[in-house]
Parts: C-alpha cells; sequence; structure tokens
C-alpha cells in the first residue's frame, strides 16, 4: 500500500463510516471521491442524530418543560461548538440556516432592505467572480436585477486561478458588497483572501466569503479572514443535511434587517408592527433544524478529535499524489490547478472526447462514485470551452488505494470508448 | 457486464457516426438543455406538409443523448406526422419503464434501432439524456405547426 507522509490512519478512521463498507453493483467496494459534493457521516454523528430524537425531541426556546429546556441547551450547545470551530469572537454571530444556499441569500436580502450605508441599489455595485458556484452568482444577480445594482465579476486565468490583475478597476468605491468563494468546488483553487479583503476594506466595502469547501478540510477562522460574512454548510463536513452556517459581525447583525419573518425572530408583535429579537435570532424565523444543528456539533466534535491541520495534511498529501498519478493517464487534462499547491482536494478533469456522463457511468460499474457535470458552476465550464468535467474530491478518510483506483478505472473507460 | 445493457453496440455505433448532425434549413428551431449534468441540442425541423422532410441537429453531450439524437433522425426523416409520434411516444413509453418493460416484436417493429435504449431506462439520471433529442423535436414540432397554422389562418 502507498505510504505517504502526513496521511491520517484511515484504516482506523475508516470504521466510523458504516457507509464506507457498502458494497456495490455486484461485490465492487464502494470507493466513494464525491466528497464534495456531500460527505459521508461517521457513527458518532448518527448516534447523536437517534440519540436526540430518542432521549430530547423538543421545541426550542419555548416551553418550561424538561425536554424543551435540555432541546435548547443542546441546540445552543451547537451554537457554542460552530462559534470555537471557526474563531468567532461571539456566540451570537452565528445564525443557524438550512445550507450555505440560504445563508447567501440571506445575507443579499439583508443587503437589499438595508438602509444606509450598507443599502445596494442602482447606484452601487456588486462584485463576484466566474468561479462561484451557482449559490453565490444567482442571490446578486436577483438583488442586481432588484435594486438596478451592476454586477461585475473577477475572471480566471488559463491554469484557473482569479484574474486580479484589474482589482482596482473592479473593486471601486461604489462596491457594496464583494462575494466569493475560498475554495472553488470545480477548480479546487485557494482563493488570495487577503489581497481582496485589502482592497475591499480600501474602498469600504463589505465581504462575504463562500467558505462551503474550506471549512470541511482545513482550519477556519473568520478573524483572520478579517471577512464581515462566512458561509458555509453542515452536510459537507461530516454533519447532517438541513443545516448550514451564517456567521456575520455582531455590528452589522445589529444593523441589518430581518430577512424572514415568523416565531423566534421577534421581541414582541402587536397587530400594527413588531420589533425584532437580537441576532442570531432576529435571522432564524421559525422552528430551526434543531436536531441538525445537534448533529452539526456532534461533527464538530468529531473533526476536533482528529485536528483540522491533520485533516489539511491528510488531504494535502492525497491532492499531491492524485495529481502526480492523473497525470499518468493519457488524454487526461485536469481543469483548475495542476499541482497541489495553494488547491483543496477536489480535481476536475476531462478524458479526451469522452463525456464525463460516460466517463462517470463507467467509474460507477466499478464501485467508484465521482461527480459528473458542471457542477453548479457552469460560468466555468464556458470559460474553458468544455460542456462539463469529471470530479474526483477527497476526504480524511480517502485512501491513496482509491486513487489507484481511480486511475485504473479510468484506463477501463478509455479501452471502453477507445 | 450489465454496462453492456446500456451501451449497447447499436448505442456506440450512432454515438461515433451520427447521423444527420449538422444544422439546416427548418420551420422551426429549439434549444434544449438537461440542466443536470449540461447536454444541449439546437434542433430543427422541417416539414413538407405533413411529412416530415428534415431534422437536423448540433449539440454536445454524452454518448446517449447523442446516439438518441442520431437515431431519432435515422427513424423520423421521411415519416408522415402521424406515424413519427407514434414512434415517439412509443420511445417515451420505454424510456419512463425502468427497465421494466422487455421490447417485443411489435415495439421494435416501430423503434427499430431505438429498441437498444431499452437499457438505458433501468438508469434513472440517464433517462432524460436519451430523452432530449425526442423531447427537442416534439417541442420543435408544435412550434412549426403552429407556424403553419397561422399561415393558414392569415392566407
Amino acid at each position: 500500500m502507498t505510504q505517504l507522509p502526513g496521511l491520517l490512519d484511515t484504516e482506523a478512521l475508516r470504521k466510523d463510516f458504516p457507509v464506507l463498507d457498502r458494497v456495490v453493483h455486484d461485490g465492487r467496494k464502494l470507493v466513494y471521491l464525491d466528497n464534495a459534493a456531500t460527505s459521508q457521516k461517521p457513527r458518532q454523528v448518527l448516534d447523536a442524530l437517534s440519540e436526540y430524537y430518542e432521549r430530547y425531541n423538543a421545541n426550542v426556546h419555548r416551553g418550561v418543560h424538561v425536554l424543551a429546556e435540555e432541546a435548547t441547551a443542546l441546540y445552543e450547545g451547537a451554537r457554542d461548538k460552530v462559534a470555537a470551530f471557526i474563531n468567532a469572537p461571539s456566540r451570537d454571530e452565528v445564525i443557524f440556516t438550512k445550507n450555505a444556499s440560504e445563508s447567501l441569500n440571506l445575507v443579499a436580502n439583508m443587503l437589499g432592505w438595508a438602509d444606509e450605508p450598507y443599502r445596494v441599489d442602482h447606484e452601487t455595485e456588486i462584485v463576484i467572480t466566474e468561479m462561484e458556484h451557482h449559490s453565490n452568482i444567482v442571490p446578486w444577480q436577483l438583488l442586481a436585477q432588484r435594486t438596478g445594482a451592476k454586477l461585475k465579476w473577477f475572471g480566471l486565468t488559463d491554469d484557473g486561478r482569479l484574474d486580479l490583475s484589474r482589482i482596482d478597476e473592479i473593486i471601486t468605491e461604489k462596491t457594496k458588497i464583494v462575494s466569493f468563494v475560498l475554495v472553488s468546488n470545480i477548480l479546487g483553487t485557494v482563493n488570495p483572501v487577503e489581497a481582496i479583503v485589502r482592497r475591499a476594506q480600501e474602498v469600504g466595502a463589505l465581504v462575504c466569503v463562500d467558505a462551503s469547501q474550506a471549512a470541511p478540510h482545513m482550519p477556519l477562522d473568520v478573524q483572520a479572514l478579517q471577512a464581515d460574512f462566512v458561509a458555509f454548510t453542515g452536510h459537507k463536513m461530516c454533519g447532517p443535511t438541513g443545516i448550514g452556517v451564517l456567521w456575520g459581525r455582531q455590528e452589522l447583525l445589529e444593523d441589518l434587517p430581518p430577512f424572514l419573518g415568523g416565531g423566534e425572530m421577534i421581541e414582541t408583535v402587536s397587530m400594527h408592527s413588531s420589533t425584532y429579537a437580537p441576532a442570531p435570532h432576529k435571522f432564524e424565523a421559525g422552528t430551526p433544524p434543531i436536531a441538525q444543528a445537534v448533529g452539526l456539533g456532534a461533527a464538530i466534535d468529531y473533526l476536533d478529535s482528529i485536528g483540522m491541520d491533520r485533516i489539511l495534511a491528510h488531504e494535502h498529501a492525497l491532492t499531491e499524489y492524485a495529481v502526480k498519478r492523473l497525470a499518468e493517464v493519457p488524454d487526461l487534462r485536469i481543469i483548475g490547478p495542476t499541482t497541489a499547491e495553494d488547491r483543496g482536494a477536489a480535481i476536475s478533469f476531462t478524458l479526451g472526447d469522452i463525456h464525463p456522463h460516460d466517463v462517470g457511468q463507467v467509474l460507477d460499474e466499478q464501485g467508484i462514485a465521482v461527480r459528473v457535470g458542471h457542477h453548479c458552476a457552469r460560468p466555468v465550464c464556458l470559460r474553458y470551452g468544455i460542456p462539463a468535467t469529471t470530479r474526483a474530491s477527497f476526504y480524511l478518510y480517502s485512501t491513496p488505494a482509491e486513487i489507484d483506483a481511480l486511475v485504473e478505472g479510468l484506463e477501463h473507460v478509455r479501452n471502453f470508448f477507445g | 457486464m450489465k454496462l453492456d445493457s446500456m451501451y449497447q453496440e447499436v448505442i456506440l455505433d450512432h454515438y461515433k457516426n451520427p447521423h444527420g448532425r449538422g444544422l439546416r434549413d427548418g420551420d422551426a428551431e429549439v434549444h434544449h438543455v438537461n440542466p443536470t449534468c449540461g447536454d444541449e441540442i439546437t434542433l430543427r425541423v422541417k416539414y413538407d406538409g405533413t411529412t416530415i422532410s428534415d431534422v437536423s441537429y448540433e449539440g454536445q453531450g454524452c454518448s446517449i443523448s447523442q446516439a438518441s439524437a442520431s437515431v431519432l433522425n435515422e427513424l423520423l426523416v421521411g415519416k408522415e406526422l402521424a406515424e413519427a409520434q407514434k414512434i415517439q411516444e412509443t420511445f417515451l413509453e420505454l424510456m419512463q419503464s425502468k427497465g421494466k418493460i422487455e421490447p417485443d416484436d411489435a415495439m421494435e417493429d416501430v423503434l427499430e434501432d431505438a429498441v437498444a435504449f431499452a437499457g438505458v431506462s433501468k438508469y434513472p439520471a440517464r433517462v432524460k439524456c436519451a430523452l432530449l433529442s425526442w423531447m427537442a423535436w416534439k417541442d420543435a414540432t408544435a412550434q412549426a405547426l403552429d407556424g403553419a397554422d397561422a399561415e393558414r389562418k392569415t392566407a
């Protein structure tokens, strides 16, 4: 077996993930390389979910009975865990949402309805990048259409990085918000946050970072990022689906208006008007995803027990190995950075003229799960003149042997369509 | 191997040597996409009365979607509209069968090469690929005939 420096003890870790033992298609061992779409869940998270429902289930922040108080403590305890995980200065800066898309839509709507100095209107500009996931494009397109604001973006270089050469023309005095991805879900690129934040701060623009592909894979420190908002989702980091996070700077959360109205987010309500609860509750209308928040808390405990720096080192070693092995496959072209430098563990590629759908189908027959298509980042495919890509993405339980299986599988694909 | 039931020789042949590919003159043009995977097709139909005189297309996509467009061209060009509609409906029924329909002789007579797609119907993610060009044809035909109706009414 291939041994690489920095690898985690995957043999032990994999025992925590029941689904990784699955055998598919008449005896093929599952090789799960679709972690950028969603991660698998360890037993510890599954247990936390069922324990919550079996022992504590109640609605939160209302009722004085034992279960209601315990459920509230668990839900708010999960908020504490998230705050510590991202080094938030205050737990009140952590808003639970249903996913990263909702988090990003929430920011766009806060700004659309805000008063000065935050208000986005027809005299202002919004800046994104060409490598965003659709969830960090469409909410801003909607905001631009509704307010008349101008939407601008950073293009990409041929090697899959942001083209920041015209940064002073793109981020200007008119810019109200710059929203960009920390790690691209399709290219794997890790973006230079500091350069963008510095320019945004020069012109007084807010900064929103989509950390969906970062939070699961590397230490995330919202204070070090110096952003104003950071969004991510739970299900890509060993947590359940249905739980996302928006972190926002406290003074902004105090100033900005709520988006969804309902129970939980109010202070007092009369038939004429209402006053609102302080953040984060102001932004959490209705019964929240309670069990899912508890599950995310358990996922964070699990990740912390391994250590995010060790997970980063493991994935970096795997990525180095994967780009080297994939380079041996004839006709394979990596879309995105071709080295492991400033790169996450999601690797997109094309294989000659063979359509990614066909690549994915033949790999699946061998038990290898990859993602094919445009990965909710169609502008990237257009930029590089390709209809779609095949993407292999790794996580803490991925092994060099699985990369070997992928390379062998691709050989089989080439023979099949050759 | 199960994969062979999807990637029949006939399908791979059509994929490698597509029939009637390229855009030519038509009465109506449509552009259909499969948003989950990015497959796209631009398709034109040309009618001579109620006879299909041409179906031309250009697109990008997987072997299944491209082969399906090729089979469609081979099967429908020269047919009367009513017969073509019957073929389209039979193909749709087969593709929505989740692998439960084993094509019989009668179905084979109607579908010819298109019966090769029976295996694809077992793969829900790929059914849309096989149907992309057929839905585009149906849409283009409706537009072409609407246009012809409108012309008759104004004449």
